[in-house]
């Protein structure tokens, strides 16, 4: 199961970065998605596979047990989870308004137009 | 850190902060008539003070880090002041040629400096002398010279560094003067001077600055003769007279420290007295060409005094202070071991050649009839020409009373060079010997060379030729290489597209990591740590990596959308299986609201186009392939390490002891790392203002027509 | 996508959802829950409305501003972290009541600081949600 787990992680990191390297403003940010899932996945992956034990303190006991899923990298990935939302939805937002202003979702075409702005 | 304001004053100093005063003040009084009415006179007054005050702070530290501080304060206060004319292309060039050249020394005297410092284990000079023995036997001693040589050589503009200095002659006349001749341009003489009893009397330091000093002052002398320009003139002779101090000081003994003290008093004074008249001259008659010029003495006599007394002292003609002064340099070199007559003949060339171009300056302008042209030239005002009439005057004060300054300034100074160097008595008169006679050879040449040697455009083009080859236009072709070549590299690795920069971060993160791997990892998996996998799961993982293909194929956006949304589901399901539900939840949640706004974006948005090659594709598809493979590789092989569960538990044994909480996620998330939260929920907010203000801030004018 | 089945069932879904997002929220400190996840399904609760009835009927409903909600939200986190600091304790030290509520449970600082939480991701997701589905 880790092996083809990492597997995965390495295919959404691969993808991830294929689409930023794209000239498609919007493939960029779907690459910078999968990245972040990739991310997560990662760490949750070095974090420890553990099935049917979550990090959750029994009713009747004060702490947990021998053999319990790792609660920080949970944490970590949870805020990574939340503020990746926000990232997302900016990055779409200025993909939005890249648009809206330059017409144009390709990369180069944006580029080109700011060199046009330093000639003034 | 030891870095203090250590001031010390002995002899040196005292010369020094003597010339920088004295001659600051005649300039600050020829300055008040020669700028009147200048538009930034104010500014022009404080870049001066800002120089005087740094030089003076330079020569009176003990602390090499305070002293090398002024050093940079002079070679900054020196860029403005050339660059103060800054409506013309050709100052601001040449302000930023002197900065480049003398900043460079700069780096090299900061690091010399810490080198000496290192070694002695003090900043004060004062204390080096102590360990000079310990640092001439050091390993780094050649090092540290060859530092301290090239701070002192861009400073006094000795070959090959000496090319700014023409160019900082774009500066207004006050300038060059104070600055170019007479002190500035001493600061390197002072710097070798200041640090002959700790590092001197080493062959190599010896010869070095023989050779250097030797060379520069004949080159320059050579050169001045062929230029037209009375200031040029100037530029060049000055430059041969710091070689002619350099060589001095290289020869290292104590009649040739004694000929160095005098010859800088003699310098200073001659030298500023001839700038000072060249800057009446362009002020009255508003040129500067040598061989437009001439009877000047009919309209300006006190001018012409001063012109000819300051001739009489760089010629070293009887009864001048410069005679005293050139008595002591033929002296020295012929009472050296080796070489004597070699180097006293290169003296007597150096000399002959700065007399001609001595007589050209002082004398030329004002003898002769006086063309039509300047017969409306009139005598200027007292404060322009009271300063270079009493400089010649002191020149030649100093040479009939030679008692004047030998006990309160000269011996001093020589004993700070030479601690035991013998009692010195200067007098003007030696009797008949082989040095007067070198003396009237150098007077007769000069003559000679005057006479026959007509100034003529001609010289000045035939010396041209020579331009390519020239240290200024290597050191100009240098740096416009640089440049390119720095333009090169910018346009290769920043050419601003984002996709290049990730492409040249992954491939040599790739390259760093398969390194790595081949060298350490094991490609070895413990079968005891695999969990098992179930239908379900693999169920799972199959829908994952089909629509992580078909995300990367797909031509539609929707459907790209869609697949992401699949990706996150199937993920959400692994922390479902693998003992996560906070994870679960959340992402299931986000991952749903995150569908939702590509879609609404989107919907608008235009349909995906194909830009670029399948060579490329190719291209990028095996860089991110490979790197991916490295990243399950690395996954795997962390697997394998043991791992530290401090933090973990910890957080399992105290939730609930000490925070009351079951759900451990929950409680680190808003209890133990509380404050992280906090901030997350500010980024948060950040961003959803930062959305709402790119949407509804309308468009304005600019972005409109864009 | 106005459909009158999918309007109806809003219109039940709705407090549903709400309820449900505050009941996740506050099982949070026991349970897997939270204010994070609580605060995304309250959103999602929403949007549902809004896509059901249009944006101007959810925001009716909703009163005030979702903007609004986001300094609110942080003024309580901020609040529940320096409350420890009137009695002398270091900031965002856990203080709670000695007798649990009933439903509600045990009430601490702890609880209010993920009630701030979920406040300012609801304010944050409709905010995003709301300009972009009025600018297309």
């Amino acid at each position: 199961m880790e092996i083809i787990l990492a597997i995965i992680v390495g295919l959404l990191y691969a993808s991830g970065i294929y689409l930023m390297l794209r000239r498609s403003l919007v493939k960029l940010v779907i690459g910078l998605v999968l990245l972040g899932n990739g991310v997560n996945l990662l760490i949750f992956l070095l974090g420890g596979l553990v099935k049917g034990k979550p990090p959750i303190i029994p009713p009747t006991d004060t702490v947990l047990g021998q053999i319990y899923a790792d609660p920080v990298p949970q944490a970590l990935i949870l805020t990574a989870i939340v503020i990746s939302f926000g990232l997302q939805s900016f990055a779409i937002v200025l993909i939005k308004r890249t648009y809206i202003v330059l017409d144009t979702d390709d990369l180069d075409q944006i580029h080109s137009a700011e060199e046009d702005e330093d000639d003034y | 850190m030891g870095i203090n304001f250590d001031f010390l004053v002995d002899g040196l100093s005292l010369l020094f902060a003597l010339m920088i005063t004295g001659i600051g003040a005649l300039v600050f009084l020829y300055t008040s008539a020669y700028m009147q009415g200048d538009r930034y006179l104010d500014r022009f007054y404080g870049y001066l003070c800002l120089f005087m005050g740094a030089m003076l702070g330079m020569v009176l530290s003990d602390n090499i880090f305070t002293l090398f501080v002024f050093w940079e304060l002079t070679s900054i206060s020196s860029f403005f002041l050339i660059g103060y004319n800054n409506e013309s292309k050709a100052s601001r060039k040449s302000a930023l040629i002197s900065l480049t050249v003398t900043g460079l020394g700069g780096f090299f005297l900061l690091a010399a400096f810490a080198l000496i410092g290192n070694i002695t284990g003090t900043y004060s000079i004062n204390e080096m002398i102590g360990s000079a023995a310990v640092l001439k036997a050091h390993e780094l001693y050649l090092l540290i010279i060859i530092f301290l040589f090239i701070a002192a050589f861009s400073k006094s503009a000795q070959f090959p560094l000496h090319f700014w200095l023409p160019g900082a002659m774009k500066a207004p006349t006050p300038v060059s003067t104070y600055l170019h001749s007479a002190t500035m341009v001493k600061a390197g003489i002072y710097l070798l001077a200041r640090f002959t009893p700790v590092l001197g009397g080493v062959l190599v330091w010896n010869n070095t600055l023989t050779i250097v000093g030797g060379f520069t002052m004949v080159y320059a002398a050579f050169h001045s003769i062929f230029k037209k320009d009375l200031k040029e003139i100037l530029a060049f002779s000055t430059i041969s007279a710091l070689g002619m101090l350099v060589f001095l000081l290289g020869l290292g003994t104590s009649e040739a420290l004694l000929a160095a003290t005098v010859y800088i008093v003699v310098h200073a004074l001659y030298k500023a007295g001839l700038f000072l008249v060249t800057g009446i001259i362009d002020h009255e008659t508003g040129t500067r060409k040598i061989f437009k010029l001439s009877g000047l003495r009919k309209v300006m006599m006190p001018v012409a005094i001063a012109g000819l007394l300051a001739m009489i002292s760089n010629a070293g003609i009887p009864p001048s202070f410069g005679f005293i002064g050139k008595d002591l340099i033929y002296e020295s070199a012929l009472q050296l071991n080796m070489n004597a007559t070699v180097l006293t003949a290169v003296a007597v060339l150096a000399n002959t050649l700065l007399l001609y171009a001595s007589i050209l300056v002082g004398i030329k302008p004002f003898a002769g009839p006086l063309p039509d042209t300047y017969k409306e030239v009139h005598l200027p005002d007292w404060r322009l020409w009271v300063p270079p009439l009493f400089l010649g005057a002191v020149g030649i004060i100093l040479g009939l009373f030679p008692v004047i300054v030998e006990g309160g300034i000269i011996t001093p100074a020589l004993l700070s060079m030479h601690p035991t160097a013998p009692k010195i008595h200067l007098k003007l008169w030696h009797g008949f010997n082989l040095v007067l006679g070198l003396s009237a050879v150098t007077i007769m040449g000069g003559l000679l060379l005057y006479f026959s040697l007509k100034p003529s455009i001609r010289h000045e083009v035939w010396l041209a030729k020579f331009n390519k080859l020239s240290p200024q236009n290597l050191a100009i072709y240098l740096s416009r290489k640089f440049r390119d070549f720095a333009g090169l590299w910018t346009r290769l690795l920043q050419n601003g597209y984002v996709r290049i920069y990730v492409l040249v971060i992954i491939s040599f993160l790739t390259a760093l990591l398969a390194y790595q791997s081949f060298t350490q990892v094991r490609f070895y998996v413990d079968p005891a740590k695999i969990s098992p996998l179930t239908s379900a799961e693999m169920v799972v993982m199959l829908i994952l990596i089909t629509a992580i293909l078909y995300l990367v194929y797909t031509p539609s956006r929707l459907a790209a959308v869609a697949a992401m949304g699949v990706i996150g589901y199937c993920i959400c399901l692994i922390f479902v299986f693998y003992s996560a539900p906070d994870l679960a939840m959340t992402q299931f949640a986000v991952d749903t609201l995150t569908v939702i706004l590509f879609v609404l974006v989107l919907y608008r948005l235009p349909k995906y186009i194909t830009y670029s090659n399948w060579l490329i594709r190719l291209r990028d598809g095996l860089v991110a392939l490979f790197f991916g493979l490295l990243i399950t590789i690395l996954g795997l092989e962390v697997l394998n390490e043991p791992t530290s569960k401090e933090t973990t538990q910890f957080f399992a044994e105290n939730s609930y002891t000490l925070a009351k909480g079951k759900n451990v996620v929950n409680v680190i998330l808003v209890d133990y790392r509380g404050i992280d939260t906090m901030v997350e929920i500010t980024v948060l907010t950040i961003a959803a203002l930062g959305v709402f203000a790119l949407l509804k801030l309308q468009l304005n004018k600019y972005d409109q027509e864009l | 996508m106005r459909h009158l089945t999918f309007k109806t069932a809003t219109n039940f879904l709705l407090p549903l959802l709400l309820l449900f997002s505050i009941f996740i929220l506050l099982r949070g400190h026991y349970l897997p829950g939270g204010g994070f996840v609580g605060g995304i399904i309250a959103a999602i609760a929403f949007v549902l409305h809004a896509f059901a009835f249009g944006l101007k009927d959810t925001r009716k409903l909703l009163k005030i501003k979702p903007m609004s909600l986001m300094p609110a939200g942080l003024a309580l986190a901020v609040f529940s972290a320096i409350l420890p600091i009137f009695q002398g304790l270091p900031i965002m030290t856990g203080l709670w009541m000695n007798e649990p509520i009933p439903v509600i449970g045990l009430i601490g600082t702890a609880l209010l600081f993920d009630l701030g939480v979920y406040i300012v991701v609801l304010g944050v997701a409709l905010t995003i949600i709301f300009t972009i589905s009025e600018s297309v």
